[in-house]
Parts: C-alpha cells; structure tokens; sequence
C-alpha cells in the first residue's frame, strides 16, 4: 500500500554523501525495505518509519531521518494527521491499523501530580545509610489476623494466609505474547524478572517449554482465545492472569496473523502453523460476573489454590464498580490497564479515543475498594501508562500495589516507538518473527539492559521513599497526602483525592 | 477556637508507672514534665492519669472541652438520649494557675506563663443505656458517640472518654497546665505528660496530647510521616480522623488492633514499628510467619518517620520508638516503678537512684503491666 500510495512520506531520511563510506550496513539494518544501494546509497522516503535502526548503526554518522515538513494550509479543525488518515482511507477503505499506545495529546495527569518531602520537623532518611523496604505482597489479604496459644505457651498464627507472590521491586513487566513479539523478548524479560526478583506476563499466546524453569518469575496469562492455555501451563507459574480487556482497546479482541504463526508459536499457542490466532472479543463464556467467577474458581482448582488469580481490565468509565464486582467474584489481584497502554496492533480509531485516563480509573479503584471495606482483599495493579520512576512513585501513593511496565521495558531493549509493531517487520528483533529480525535482541544483553532499568528506578524509589522520610513502602502506597496536583481542576482533583499544590496537611 | 490548619510539631514525653498499682499525686509528673521545659514551647502540654476515679471506676468518664455554653447545651442535649449522667461537673481548676519552681533555669527568658483563657472544662461520669448495646458492645458504642461528637457538634471536643482516668490537657507549658489543673490533688498509678512544640499557633486546647479513646492515651513526640495512609486505613473501619493531628492515628490504631483485632500489645507494636525484612529473613520459623503475615496484613497501620510514643491503657503503659529511632526514649526502673522518658535527666530528677537505666532499642516496645492481682 505504502508504496503505491499517493501519500507523500511521513519522513526524510538524508544521506551524507560526503562521511558515507557505503558499508551497506545501513541497507542490511533496515529491515522496512527504505535503504537501496545502487551506486550509492538510495533511501526510499515513503518506506521510512523512524526506527533509528540505520542511524544508531551507520558508523559514519552519515543519516539524519527528518519528519517531512510539508506545508498544509493552515486550518485548526483538519489536522495534518487527519487529512492523511482520510486520504489512506480512501485509498484502501480499511481499519487503520496501528501499535503502540495512544499517542494523541489526553492530559497526562502524572505529570499534574508532585511528591511531597520532608524539611526540619521530620527527617529525610539516607537510603544509602539506613534500610530502604521496597518488598511487595501481591495477593488477597485478609482483614485482620487471628492467633492461637499453643501448648507451650507462645502464640501461632490461626489464620490460613492466602498465597501471596513476592516481588523486590514493585515494577512487573506486562504481558505481551510471544507471537506478538519474539522468543528472545520473552527469554529477556525471564531472565531480568527471575534476577531483579520479579515477574513477566506470558500475554495470551502461552509459554514457550524453554521458560518452564523460570515459573516462579511468570504470570501466566488466559485470554479469550485461550492460546496454549493447558493444565501444565496454568501450574507453570507465580500467578495466573484472566485478561478480560487492554488498555489500548478495550472491547476489541486480538489477531496474530498467520505468516507469523511458526512451527515454535504453533506448539506455544497450540494451533496448527500459518493459521491465524484470533482472540475473540468477548470470552465466549463470560457473559456475566458470575461467569467470571466461575472462570477464576475453575483456575484455583486446576492450580490447586496455590496461586494467587489476576483479572485484567482496562481502565473504562465504570471501572470502580467493575474491579469491586471482580474482587466479590473471588479475584486475588486487579490489574487495571490505562488508555495510554501499548499494544502489538490495534484500530487506530479504538487506540486513540476509548478509555480513561489511568491515574483517575486507580484512584477510582482504590478508593471505591476501600469505601466498601475490600481493600484487603485484592491487591491492585497499575499498568498501561508508567514511563518512569516518578510515575510508579504517583502511583502508588495514589494506591496501586504495584506498576507494570510495557512499553518503558521494549524501550529498554531497544523499541524506539516507532508504531509498526503489526507489520512484523520491527527492525530492533522484537516485534517480530523474522529470524534474522530476531537474532538482533541477545537476550543476555536484553535482560542485563532490563535488569538495570529497575535497579535504576529502585533506587530512585528509595530515594523518593527517603526525602519522604519513610522507609518502607508499605508507608507511601495510598499515601495520597503525600501528592499535590498543579494546574488540575477541583473535580480531577477530587477524584484522584488529592490536594492542590500550596496547601498544607 | 479549633484550628483548621495542621501543626507539625516536636516535644517532650514522660511516663511513670508503678506496677504494683500503688497511686501517687500527680506532683512527680509535673517535676519530670517541667525539667524538659526547653523542649516545648508553651503552646500545649498535658497529661493522662490512671486510678484517679476509684470510686466512680464503672462509669465512663467524660473529660469534655467547649468552646462556650451554647456548645455545652447542644452537647447535653446530644448527652440526653445517649447516655445515663450519673453526676456532672465543672472540672476543678485553679484559674491563673502556674508551676512556681525553677527546674530549667530559663525562667528568665521564658518565665511562668499562668494558664488564661481556658474553654469551658466539664466532666460527665455516664452509663451506657442498656438499650443500646444490643447489638454493639458498650465500648464500640462509646467510640461511635465520641467520633459523632468530635466530628458533628460544633465546639465540642471529648479529651478523655475511659472508665477511672482521664486527660488534663491545654495550652500553655506542661507543668503549667498541671498545676491548673490541680494534679496534686488527684492519685493515680500511671501519669503520663506531654510538652508541646507546635511550629504554628493553633491555640486550641484540644490539639495538645494526650489523646484519649475510651482508657487509650497517646502522648508522642514526633511527626507520622506515613499519616496519609493510615488515616485512609483507618477510616473504612469507622474512624473519623478529624483533628488534622498525627497523634490521633496511634490511639485509633491501638484501639483498632488491641479491643478489635484483639491482638496482644507486643504484636500491635510489631504492626507499628515493624521489624526490617532483614531481619525477619533472620527469624525462627514461627516468628518469621508470625512477622511476614502482619506486616502483610497491617501495611497500612505501620508507622513511619520520627517518633516516642507513650502509650497508656487501663492495665499498663507502652513506650516505643520509630524502627530506626529518630526521636529519644529513655527508661527506667526503681523497685516498682517503671519510667519513660524523652531525657534520663527527667527521671532523675524524681528518683535520683535508679535501680537500672536503659534505652530501648529502636521498632522495641518497652511494657509495663500491672502485676496480676492487681484491680
Ligand atoms: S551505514 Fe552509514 S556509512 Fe554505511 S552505507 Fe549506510 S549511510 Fe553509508
Ligand atoms: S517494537 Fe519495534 S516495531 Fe514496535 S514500536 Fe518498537 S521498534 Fe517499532
């Protein structure tokens, strides 16, 4: 389509004719087909994605990829952006696919929100000179504890605590499936959860046999398709995941074409190789939250109640009541996903103008649990959104257990954001299936460079924790009073529970 | 007169306690109380006494504060269908009253600062009506009536609300407020007091320490940096949180823990000052179970940033620190008497000769027990 298309190109990539010592490397990096080598290097310009796969690559630091500045009539109501989707449209009376979260300009009510620190009346704490507790529970808990004198006179606990998972660092790595993305994104992400003492997401398409070792790093994951969803694999794990919906549209069901449906991905998923891998909408059968129940009951007795059971669902207008419904439903762990979620492939049209804002569906959850006396009782994770330290830190005092990263952890192994996850042709080996795409990700150094990434953002959390002279986590998760907002209005405000910048205790 | 503002604040505390349920006047808590002048700075002091109303000990006493006597008459008329008053009374103070002995030797900066202005100080000995501990128990009845209180008449604020103590507490310098109060002339086996260093001026007698909720008393020092999440704690349980003070969290989170959860003091104050993960890798079996599950379970009712807190309760007192101990504790032992305080200094000054002298560990309750036997 591109190719043909009478759209002018979205980029310009420019060779320095002068430095360029035509090594080709750029040619063989460009895995979208935009480098041609003639007598001379030759970009194709439509073909350009700003992957920055030649420009980190080409030794001479000859390329420089531009956005093409064509000039439109200016006109406030047709964006640039709009007219060319029209024109696509017209050319192809299709869906307009994208990957990658929502791009467009929603407030980001993160960057609205500041942490508080202390001054004189009570001390900042040292996190490099005192203890600094980042230990996480995920898990239903009950609401008090019971005790039992035994015979010898010292006390035992009476009550049956359900199974928790532990985490290190309160960061998970989101669920993206092996399909969507290569082996070697899964075998990094492993490695990195199994060494910073965390966990991945499996995503719906199962778990490749080679992983098995690392179960006490996985959430397995059981989607609508149900995809190499079997006893084995259920058990293959520190938590099982119902995804019900993604952030990054919710609603909407998924599909692996087939072309990408390998001999490895056809023994993951379960389904014969080339076919195509569709995740229906809906779960064919949850109509209802007692379905659900059902669903999470029918997980603990195949995993004999030792694990504790997830429901995924994006953040949505009545998602309070939904995650309250899901938690009487016998869920262990909600996890929320927001509207700025990342995804492999979705509708543009979904992407860009469904859901809510993560910041207030948490703050929506949190509270509405907490009215209903059910905080205890499920654990809540925050995901679709989080692109740093300080976010996780705002999310947590606003009452998330724990954030999950996504497309901050594909960044790290390289993701550039270009958005072209769903053509398989992503030139940093991760959005694809081309063995020769794949080979790029070293899983070593993937999950070396993962790893490092939640070192990095522990410590800044101690050192939020610190200034914040606490020392344990445990005192800044729903810590709201520790939040200011600026520039937001007394309703968002309200809602997040939060005060105004300039006000005291 | 409430403040509407909330004040961070350092200070000073002292406890004294004799095990074997012997009562003394309150002139020794003052003396204690009044050495560590410097680390208040005349904007609230108090003190809670245990034993003083032997003969009324099966009645709750009210220790009430009023903004003036409208307040007082909307109170009473609250009073009137909830409870049984069995006697009230204006509390017997000393108006003008101050603390005539040099202890500091700052007097000429600061000097004596009698004690104006009071609100209407009265105390009400009740009985809960029959009738409307049906389906509760009298104290979960008596804890609803005193949040409604606090939290919907206006000018009305309960200091105290147990069976035989109450709370003396004001503004002015502690050992002040003490003598205003006539503490000599009551008798009690545990005194606890409080000097306050507020970094603003609230002027409102209800914002000194301690804080009481039914025979719970906290005096602190200190500042609860994870107050925000253990109000929000709190509150689904049917707390109020409504004094915009750090203090209170700690007497709701005793009562909370210790008369609802029933959990012995040791384990409550492991919930609040928990030990480090650290160190609970390092424990036994049954203790590392015992630990991980309660900081699982009452994450939020940890306590975190600077604090000594003294607790006092019908049948003892607790003192403890934050977990890496950011404010001072000190204690003390003599024959039966037990001592804690934010100096030594303090507790030298009313019994010179101690049989042993210690600081407790930081997150390590120190706790005194009445002997059994003891009513
Ligand atoms: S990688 Fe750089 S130096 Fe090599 S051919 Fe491409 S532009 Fe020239
Ligand atoms: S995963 Fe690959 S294709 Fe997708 S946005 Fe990142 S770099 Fe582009």
């Amino acid at each position: 389509m591109a190719a043909t298309s009478e759209l002018p190109p979205e980029f310009i990539v420019k060779i320095d004719y002068d430095r360029c010592r035509r090594c080709k490397r750029c040619v063989m990096n460009c895995s979208f087909g935009c480098m041609h080598f003639t007598d001379r290097v030759v970009p194709e310009h439509k073909l350009c994605v700003a992957c920055q796969r030649c420009v980190t690559y080409c030794p001479e630091h000859a390329i420089t990829v531009t956005k093409n500045e064509l000039a439109y009539k200016e006109n406030a109501n047709w964006s640039p952006e709009l007219r060319k989707n029209i024109l696509k449209q017209a050319e192809t009376g299709g869906i307009l696919l994208v990957g990658m979260g929502n791009p467009r300009d929603y407030p980001i009510l993160w960057d609205h929100l500041l942490i508080d620190a202390c001054q004189v009346t009570n001390p900042s704490i040292d996190p490099l000179r005192e203890p600094m507790e980042l230990r996480t529970f995920l898990g239903r808990k009950p609401d008090r504890l019971e005790f039992v004198e035994r015979d010898d006179g010292e006390i035992d606990l009476a009550t049956e605590i359900e199974p928790q998972v532990r985490l290190d660092v309160p960061v998970i790595f989101g669920a993206m499936s092996y399909g969507a993305v290569s082996l070697n994104v899964h075998r990094s992400l492993v490695m990195a959860a199994a060494r910073s003492g965390t966990l991945m997401n499996t995503g719906e398409g199962g778990l490749h046999r080679e992983l098995y070792p690392y179960a006490g790093n996985v959430i397995v994951q059981v989607a609508s398709g149900r995809f190499g969803v079997h006893s084995e694999y259920l058990n293959t794990s520190a938590m099982v995941e119902i995804k019900i919906g993604q952030g990054a549209k919710p609603g909407i069901g998924g599909h692996l074409p087939g072309e990408k449906v390998d001999e490895d991905i056809s023994k993951t998923r379960m389904i014969p190789v080339g076919s195509d891998a569709i995740s229906p909408a809906p779960h064919h059968d949850i109509y209802s939250i007692e379905d659900l129940s059902q669903l999470i009951y029918a997980i603990k007795e195949a995993t004999d109640y030792e694990k504790p059971v997830s429901v995924k669902i994006s953040a949505v207008h009545n998602v309070a009541a939904i995650a309250s419904g899901i938690v009487r439903a016998g869920a262990d762990v909600v996890t929320i996903d927001g509207f700025r979620g990342g995804t492999g492939a979705a509708p543009m049209v979904i992407r860009d103008n469904v859901g809510i804002p993560i910041e207030l569906a948490l703050a929506a959850v949190d509270q509405r649990l907490r009215d209903e006396g059910i905080r205890n009782n499920a654990s809540i994770i925050c995901a679709g959104g989080i692109r740093s330290s300080g976010d996780m830190a705002k999310a947590i005092a606003l009452g998330a257990d724990a954030v999950v990263i996504g497309t901050a952890a594909l960044v790290a192994m390289g993701c550039r954001i270009c958005q072209k996850c769903y053509t398989g042709n992503c030139a940093w080996g991760i959005a694809t299936q081309r063995p020769e795409l794949v080979r790029r990700l070293d899983p070593q150094v993937g999950s070396a460079r993962l790893s490092n990434l939640l070192t990095a953002w522990s410590l800044e959390l101690k050192e939020i924790l610190g200034s914040l002279g606490v020392n344990s986590i445990e005192s800044l998760r729903g810590s709201r009073e520790r939040l200011r907002g600026v520039g937001l209005d007394s309703q968002t405000l309200e809602l997040l529970g939060v005060k105004p910048a300039g006000v005291g205790q | 007169m409430r403040g509407n503002c909330y004040i961070p604040s350092g200070c000073s505390v002292s406890g004294i306690m004799s095990e074997s349920g012997r009562r003394q006047d309150g002139n020794a808590i003052i003396k204690s109380i009044a050495l560590m002048h410097d680390r208040a700075n005349g904007l609230g002091g108090g003190f809670a006494a245990y034993g003083i109303y032997p003969r009324r000990s099966d009645l709750y006493a009210f220790h009430m504060m009023f903004d003036d006597m409208a307040a007082k008459e909307r109170c009473e008329e609250h009073f009137k269908d909830r409870f049984d008053i069995v006697l009230d009374e204006a509390m017997p103070t000393r108006p003008g009253g101050a603390y005539e002995e040099e202890t500091s030797g700052r007097w000429g900066e600061r000097g004596v600062q009698p004690i104006i202005n009071p609100p209407v100080l009265w105390r009400y000995f009740m009985d809960v009506p029959e009738d409307k501990t049906k389906f509760v128990s009298d104290r979960e009845y008596v804890v609803g009536e005193v949040m409604e209180i606090n939290s919907t008449i206006d000018g009305a604020f309960v200091a105290s609300s147990g069976k035989n103590m109450g709370a003396f507490k004001g503004v002015g310098y502690p050992e002040d407020i003490g003598v205003f109060y006539k503490l000599g002339e009551y008798k009690a086996y545990i005194w606890t007091a409080h000097g306050r260093f507020p970094t603003n001026t609230p002027g409102w007698w209800g914002g000194a320490h301690p804080f009481c909720l039914l025979d719970w008393s906290i005096v602190h020092n200190g500042e609860i940096s994870s107050y925000g999440i253990n109000k929000r704690y709190l509150e689904p349980f049917g707390y109020k949180l409504e004094l915009r003070t750090d203090t209170e969290v700690v007497a709701y989170l005793f009562d909370l823990l210790v008369r609802r959860h029933k959990l012995s003091i040791e384990l409550a104050a492991k919930v609040l000052a928990s030990p480090f993960w650290d160190d609970i890798d390092r424990m036994p079996d049954r203790e590392r179970r015992i630990a991980t599950a309660l900081r699982q379970v009452y994450g939020g009712a940890l306590l975190n940033g600077p604090f000594s807190i003294i607790l006092g309760h019908s049948r003892g007192m607790v003192g403890f620190n934050d977990r890496i101990k950011l404010r001072p504790m000190t204690c003390a032992r003599k024959d039966d008497m037990l001592y804690m305080s934010s100096e030594e200094s303090a507790i030298r000054e009313i019994s010179p000769d101690l049989d042993e002298v210690w600081s407790p560990r930081a997150g390590t309750p120190v706790i005194g027990e009445l002997d059994e036997g003891v009513a």
